[in-house]
């Protein structure tokens, strides 16, 4: 799904930060996922630099989501769905015996397409995290932890009167920084997010992105994302995949201004996708 | 786009019919009449189906209504000190053995000293209900001190008599044909010409169980059978249903025995309840010797029926909560079983008391089974507990429809009244569930 914005503008393109080779959060080696007969994913090898954006790009169906799932292990709840190949998380199998899933998605918050805010109030939305892993020692933190989360999400100032109303009341633009404000509640070391935009408009879509730039000052983030230009905006580094595979990864600026594959070429023009 | 097909002339000559415009202008003359016409045929299955459901609560009503009122002889009874307690001991096994009967026979005689034959007398006695002497015997058992003294006590009169006095039956002289005689045609009347003749609403319908004199039967006995049985039923099923639903939604491998359990649950809903019974009869009766007729093995029964509708509508209401949901709280760490308890069973919560209070006015209104385990047996003692000989609603509907008297018919109709009321009540109260909680997402 692309943005449609009234004024299509050239992509402003950031300086990506020196990253050394040791500052990885993630990496991945000869991921492939089925669904049951089907290959999702093939081979597929990628890092994720700490603080930095890395945006997946692609057409739908390329299996960018699929990867982006493998992360956190949400792929486990669905049935028929078998990985293999290598996933460390700081040197850590995320497909070990020994890791456990629910710590696992502590450390790798996930923020998905559609905003999905329980249907309780706004605080508990943000404190349901922090209470089940126990991480708030009493009241006063866990209003602590809840306020600094709204604040980072940038939900703060529209939110601060009306904690105790259903989340589900807020706008939808709200409820998507509302669940980004759940996620970084329980101080994850990544953010994971599936297509957070495509379901808000311009101008909240335009809050978000700011919002990402900020985040990874403290979290690595990557990003799903089918907007050309949001990729272009937000991240440092890009992924093209297509067909399950990863055609390109490189330098954001690189990718959309000198792509060495010609189907990175081909898509980013817009000639298929 | 050319796809090598002729675009289509977007404008025609003056005065030329566009044939496709010409073609959907002849054919919708046909679609708009065959929607009319089914339009018409769904507004007469409607009605038809209104007519009858109110021609069924008419007869009902009609029937039913008036056993809510009765007949009652406001009758001056002398409680003379020799008649019931010739000692002067006031002794309590006296005062409850004494021939409450004769005292107040003896009171109606006295009103109709020209009733002297012994058949005549006979007629003259059978008016009244042998109601009267029990509720003499509890009055002068509570307060001795009205020993000796005159009372005017309100008697209910004789189910037959009750029944003449509301006009549903008639004397005849023939005396075959009908239940009351010519004489007693005439005593009644004498009665009310002398205002002695009340009708009252009839309390005893909803305080007394079952009797062999419908004038002195109600369902305050059927009432708190019911009342045990669902109680069993409620504690039962609830929440074996809901875990069994929990357990195969949200936690269950999909495999061929879960498949196979699934099939089967489904296939339970659709077995006559009257199997259930008998299996409550071999299983819960025979080989667990629990007792009959009692409410607890009811409960069993009626729990075994229910526990299939409380299961299929639990697991559609677990189905109903969205996934989004689910990775929400997965997604921020949550275990399995804090998504499932914490974000999932809280949503479908409305979904499942829905279905349980459907499951339930299903087993309100069950009988067949109940038959089978012996809550059909003739109980006049208000059961105080699930272990107590009782019986229920349904049933009691069932065994006064089935006597001959015309006042049990009667009693039959109101009873169903009674238990609609209750069916409705319910009913109401899983729409008004279902549309408090609905949630929109």
């Amino acid at each position: 799904m692309t943005m449609i914005q009234t004024q299509p503008q050239e992509p402003t393109l950031r300086e990506s930060r020196n990253t050394s080779e040791d500052a990885v959060t993630f990496v991945t080696r000869d991921v492939t996922v089925h669904y049951g007969a089907k290959k999702a994913l093939d081979n597929v090898s990628l890092d994720i630099n700490k603080n930095d954006v890395t945006a997946l790009i692609g057409p739908s169906g390329c299996g960018k989501s699929t990867y982006l799932r493998c992360l956190n292990r949400m792929n486990d709840i669905i049935p028929g769905c078998r990985v293999s190949g290598r996933i460390l998380l700081d040197g850590e199998d995320v497909y070990a015996k020994s890791m456990d899933v629910v710590h696992l998605r502590a450390r790798v918050g996930m923020v998905f397409q559609k905003p999905n805010p329980f249907p309780k109030s706004i605080y508990e939305n943000v404190a349901y995290g922090p209470r089940i892993h126990g991480i708030a020692r009493d009241r006063a933190h866990l209003d602590g932890i809840v306020f600094t989360s709204l604040e980072k999400a940038g939900l703060l100032g529209e939110v601060k009167d009306r904690l105790h109303e259903p989340g589900t009341s807020l706008s939808g633009g709200q409820q998507q920084r509302l669940c980004i404000a759940r996620a970084i509640a329980v101080q994850p070391e990544v953010i994971l997010m599936d297509e957070p935009c495509s379901a808000l408009d311009p101008i909240a879509t335009a809050k978000i992105e700011e919002l990402m730039d900020e985040l990874r000052i403290n979290y690595s983030i990557v990003i799903v994302t089918h907007s050309m230009q949001q990729a272009a905006r937000v991240s440092q580094r890009t992924s093209f995949f297509h067909l399950g595979v990863i055609v390109e990864t490189g330098e954001t600026e690189q990718i959309f201004t000198n792509p060495i594959d010609r189907r990175t070429q081909d898509y980013i023009t817009g000639r298929f996708g | 786009m050319s796809n090598g097909v002729e675009p289509m002339p977007n404008r025609l000559p003056a005065g030329a019919q566009n044939p496709v415009s010409a073609a959907v202008t002849a054919s919708l003359k046909r679609r708009y009449a065959a929607e009319r016409r089914f339009r018409l045929y769904g507004l007469l299955a409607v009605v038809f189906a209104a007519l009858s459901l109110a021609a069924l609560v008419f007869t009902i009503v009609q029937t039913g209504l008036p056993a809510f009122s009765t007949t009652m002889v406001r009758l001056p009874v002398t409680i003379s000190s020799e008649a019931i307690d010739p000692a002067g001991t006031r002794d309590p096994q006296t005062l409850s053995g004494a021939d409450y009967q004769k005292v107040v026979r003896d009171a109606l005689a006295e009103l109709f000293p020209d009733v002297t034959g012994r058949s005549q007398r006979r007629d003259l006695f059978s008016m009244l209900s042998p109601g009267g002497a029990y509720e003499l015997r509890n009055r002068v058992m509570a307060d001795p001190a009205v020993i000796g003294s005159r009372i005017e006590m309100l008697i209910p009169v004789a189910d037959d008599i009750d029944q003449y006095a509301k006009g549903h039956i008639e004397a005849s002289s023939k005396g075959i044909e009908t239940r009351i005689t010519d004489d007693q045609a005439q005593w009644f009347a004498r009665l009310k010409d002398r205002g002695m003749i009340e009708s009252v609403f009839n309390t005893r319908l909803f305080t007394a169980a079952d009797s062999r004199s419908p004038e002195l039967a109600g369902i305050w006995g059927a009432l708190v059978g019911s009342f045990w049985t669902m109680a069993v039923t409620l504690v039962l099923s609830f929440p074996l249903a809901v875990g069994a639903a929990i357990y195969l939604e949200e936690f269950a491998p999909k495999n061929r025995w879960t498949q196979l359990i699934e099939v089967n649950i489904n296939n339970l809903a659709a077995v006559p309840s009257i199997v259930f019974g008998l299996l409550g009869l071999a299983v819960f009766l025979n080989f667990f010797g629990l007792p009959r007729s009692a409410p607890l093995v009811g409960g069993m029964v009626l729990a075994l029926i229910t526990l299939p509708t409380i299961i299929i509508a639990s697991r559609a209401a677990l189905k109903a909560v969205p996934p989004s949901i689910r990775e929400a709280a997965l997604g921020v760490g949550a275990s399995p079983i804090q998504t499932v308890f914490h974000h999932v069973v809280p949503l479908a919560l409305p979904g499942m008391l829905t279905g349980t209070i459907i499951g339930m006015a299903q087993a309100l209104g069950e009988t067949a089974p109940l038959l089978m385990i012996g809550m059909v047996a003739f109980i006049v003692d208000i059961p105080s507990g699930p272990l107590d000989p009782a019986t229920v609603m349904p049933v009691q509907i069932y065994l006064w429809s089935d006597s001959p008297e015309r006042a049990f018919v009667e009693r039959a109709s109101a009873a169903i009244i009674v238990l609609l009321g209750f069916l409705i009540v319910m009913n109401v109260l899983a729409v008004v569930l279902r549309k408090r909680f609905e949630r929109k997402w």
